[in-house]
């Protein structure tokens, strides 16, 4: 494995990142990508090291991703789930930060329903911090494993058309993609109807598009994204047999991509909401199982990247 | 074939053949032509007009209608009719509303949602196109709910209704009230490129007025709606379509402060139209006279300065169309002390005649006055009609702009409810032939 040079010392979002740290995570993690398919799967990149997944919000996938991560690298993972209903929010939270700070962590992953709490955390410990979902604002290891799916299955990320579509408007996944597939030289579609936007978006340098099939005519790539179910009935869209037909993906309107456009998702999937069952399990088009897997690799070179990057060495 | 004293309705299906109008003045306003000439039908269609068709004589074999020097227009598009079917038969039907508007020239109207149930869904949408086309008179096309069930609290179905032949989306006679949900309702729409129509009159306001605020209210003992709810609805409403883009229409302006509204948003280039219905700018509310509840509307007759602010926007073009804003009545809902009476009154039969009144009065010309009643509500909701063109459907009015006539619904009324604000009234105007897809559906005696 290289050593990476990583210069900062958390990951709060993509936006920021420049195209070549992006470049270099993805290269770490595609080495993790084949350590995960041998037999022995640990690696000692970060053995003694501690780190901490803290989770104000439910979450089975990235948790447990990221404790795979932590575990195949060597170190010790401590889960804390903390319903952030229950706690008075501010304070709290950098008591809480305070509080992990003075057990001598190495990293502390973290997921809140407010944007920009893990921020505030971050400038509260001495530890790196990953932003593991915050609110509406960036979910950067998304991003980064959906770019990772992208680059082995077109080789390249520069000059793809990425349709990104569904509830735009309520999605972190959608911001850190945007951010990433702009830095990367990708050219970013928005398939939404109006009321999942949020304002101003196209200043974000996205083509948006209200009509799906034009959205998704000869693109590359086509990230559905979840659409939540208090959202489903009246408020934003009128009703989920509308949403599919209109905003749905199905062979039909996959038709209007190229030939060999990838399906993606970041999971879990409402099935019949925003994607064809059939659709989605179709193993021809559909990379969605693929995303899972890199997403470990991906996480796995994100701590690395932070516990023994540059950042880290001009620490020691 | 049913006789009535003033006319005949003829829904038989029998395809005509080729008819030459003559002796015609015929007045098409999206060209601005205003001349003496002819108009051949052939079947369905329009296929030849103008002032040189059939100088030299109608050959045998075309049947021929002398015009006698009569209007021959675009049949009218009545943008705002409520037809009480399904569900309040007993007031209104397709088929008496299709009577009722052929009588008066209409050809096309477009009914709203408040059906029992309401035209919510897309079966509602088709069900009421089906019973239109049976029926075979007027040109019926449905609007539909902007929110489920109009009740202002979920967001209707409006891409899946727009495909199925809705024209446009509103809540019918209830305003879009809560400013969040007109604002999802505005970028929903704006998502399927769907208009909204609004019933502008902030509800808070209205809740519970009878007619309109003033010196007249106050003298009947009635509760007052202030005019001032028109306006602050629109406002909200101007402010909603700059954040959304979407294309919003005002239904029935009847204030001179809404009109101002309107006014500007144009002067912005706002994606903004209005219509307005004869009562608002024939009557005022010294109408409703000793709690007379046939001048019981909604929105409610207003001040004699806010009647002729409405004339002066639809002279300068602020409002673009006049609809007939039908909504009949049975005598249960009407004959009734004046805050129990229904809101509401049957204009189908009225509608030329009173607006004829703009052009008597020197307001408009008479092809301005045509426009705002066909062209106009055609262009704004995207419909194929309001034009003599070659090509399009034989849609078309034979009236005598001049004859004078007395309102009096008991007598001729076809609709089922005689609930007109116009009862008795001396009017200008009189429809001698109505035409659709080249059939006489209607025909005055004489």
């Amino acid at each position: 494995m290289p050593q990476p040079r990583f210069p900062h010392r958390h990951l709060l979002g993509i936006e920021g990142l420049g195209p070549a740290e992006i470049a270099q995570l993805l290269d770490l993690a595609d080495g993790y990508v084949d350590q995960n398919r041998k037999s022995d799967r640990k690696s000692g990149a970060l053995r003694g090291k501690t780190v901490i997944n803290l989770f104000f919000e439910s979450s089975t996938r990235t948790r447990t991703s990221f404790e795979l991560a932590t575990k195949r690298l060597g170190a010790d993972a401590i889960n804390m789930q903390v319903a952030a209903s229950s706690v008075t929010k501010g304070e709290t939270l950098i008591d809480t930060a305070m509080t992990l700070n003075a057990m001598h962590l190495d990293v502390l992953v973290v997921r809140h329903p407010d944007s920009g709490a893990v921020h505030l955390l971050s400038q509260k410990v001495n530890c790196a911090v990953v932003n593991a979902g915050d609110g509406s604002n960036e979910h950067p290891t998304q991003a980064l494993l959906d770019a990772l799916t992208i680059r082995r299955r077109k080789g390249h990320l520069d000059g793809l058309s990425v349709a990104i579509c569904g509830d735009v408007a309520h999605s972190r996944v959608a911001r850190s993609n945007i951010h990433l597939l702009n830095t990367m030289g990708a050219r970013v579609r928005l398939v939404a109807p109006r009321t999942l936007l949020p304002a101003a978006i196209e200043r974000l340098g996205v083509e948006v598009f209200h009509d799906m099939r034009e959205g998704l005519r000869d693109v590359d790539i086509v990230m559905m994204l979840r659409l939540q179910s208090e959202r489903m009935r009246g408020s934003h869209i009128a009703s989920v047999r509308e949403y599919f037909r209109f905003f749905g993906l199905d062979y039909d309107k996959l038709k209007m991509a190229k030939p060999d456009a990838l399906i993606m998702h970041p999971g879990p999937m409402n099935r019949g909401v925003e994607i064809d069952s059939d659709l989605a399990d179709d193993v021809e088009r559909s990379v969605i199982l693929q995303q899972v897997e890199m997403g470990v690799a991906v996480r796995m070179a994100c701590l690395d990247a932070l516990v023994n990057g540059a950042a880290a060495e001009a620490r020691r | 074939m049913k006789e009535r004293s003033a006319g005949t309705i003829n829904a038989d299906r029998a395809p005509p053949g080729r008819v030459a109008y003559v002796n015609a003045r015929l007045l098409d306003p999206a060209t601005g032509l205003d001349a003496k000439g002819a108009v051949l039908t052939d079947g369905e269609i329009i296929i030849d007009f103008g002032p040189g068709l059939f100088a030299g004589g109608v050959p045998a074999s075309v049947a021929a209608v002398d015009c006698r020097g009569a209007c021959l227009a675009p049949g009218l598009v009545d943008m705002r009719v409520q037809l009480r079917e399904p569900g309040e038969e007993h007031k209104e039907t397709l088929r008496t509303a299709g009577e009722a508007a052929v009588a008066g020239g209409v050809t096309s109207m477009v009914c709203l949602p408040n059906t029992d149930p309401p035209i919510d869904d897309v079966a509602a949408v088709e069900f009421v196109a089906r019973r239109a086309r049976m029926i075979g008179l007027a040109k019926v096309y449905p609007y539909a709910a902007a929110t489920r069930a109009l009740a202002g609290e979920e967001l209707a179905e409006i891409g899946m209704l727009k495909e199925a032949g809705a024209l446009a989306f509103t809540d019918g006679v209830r305003a879009i009230g809560d400013a969040l949900m007109m604002r999802r309702v505005l970028s929903y729409a704006a998502t399927f490129g769907a208009m909204i129509i609004q019933h502008p009159e902030e509800p808070s306001l209205a809740e519970g007025g009878l007619m309109n605020e003033g010196e007249m209210a106050t003298r009947l003992g009635l509760a007052g709606i202030p005019a001032a709810a028109e306006a602050m609805l629109l406002e909200r409403d101007v402010r909603l379509v700059e954040l959304t883009g979407a294309r919003y229409h005002a239904a029935h302006l009847s204030t001179a402060s809404g009109a101002d509204v309107i006014r500007s948003a144009k002067a912005r280039d706002l994606p903004v139209t209005a219509d307005t219905a004869p009562p608002y700018f024939a009557l005022n509310e010294l109408a409703v006279g000793d709690w007379r509840s046939f001048a019981k509307l909604s929105p409610p007759l207003r001040s004699e300065y806010d009647r002729r602010a409405i004339v002066a926007a639809i002279a300068d073009g602020t409002i673009d169309a006049i609809a007939s804003d039908h909504a009949p009545q049975d005598q249960d809902s009407k004959r009734q002390p004046f805050a129990q009476a229904a809101f509401g009154g049957v204009g189908l039969e009225t509608l030329l005649a009173v607006t004829l009144e703009l052009f008597h009065n020197g307001h408009l010309t008479l092809l301005q006055t045509i426009e705002r009643l066909s062209w106009a509500p055609a262009r704004l909701l995207g419909l194929p009609a309001g034009r003599l063109k070659a090509g399009a459907a034989a849609d078309l009015v034979m009236f005598d702009p001049d004859r004078a006539w007395k309102v009096d619904p008991e007598a001729n009324f076809r609709s089922k409810s005689k609930n007109s604000p116009f009862d008795g009234r001396r009017v200008q105007g009189k429809v001698l032939r109505t035409v659709v897809d080249g059939r006489c559906v209607f025909q005055a005696d004489d």
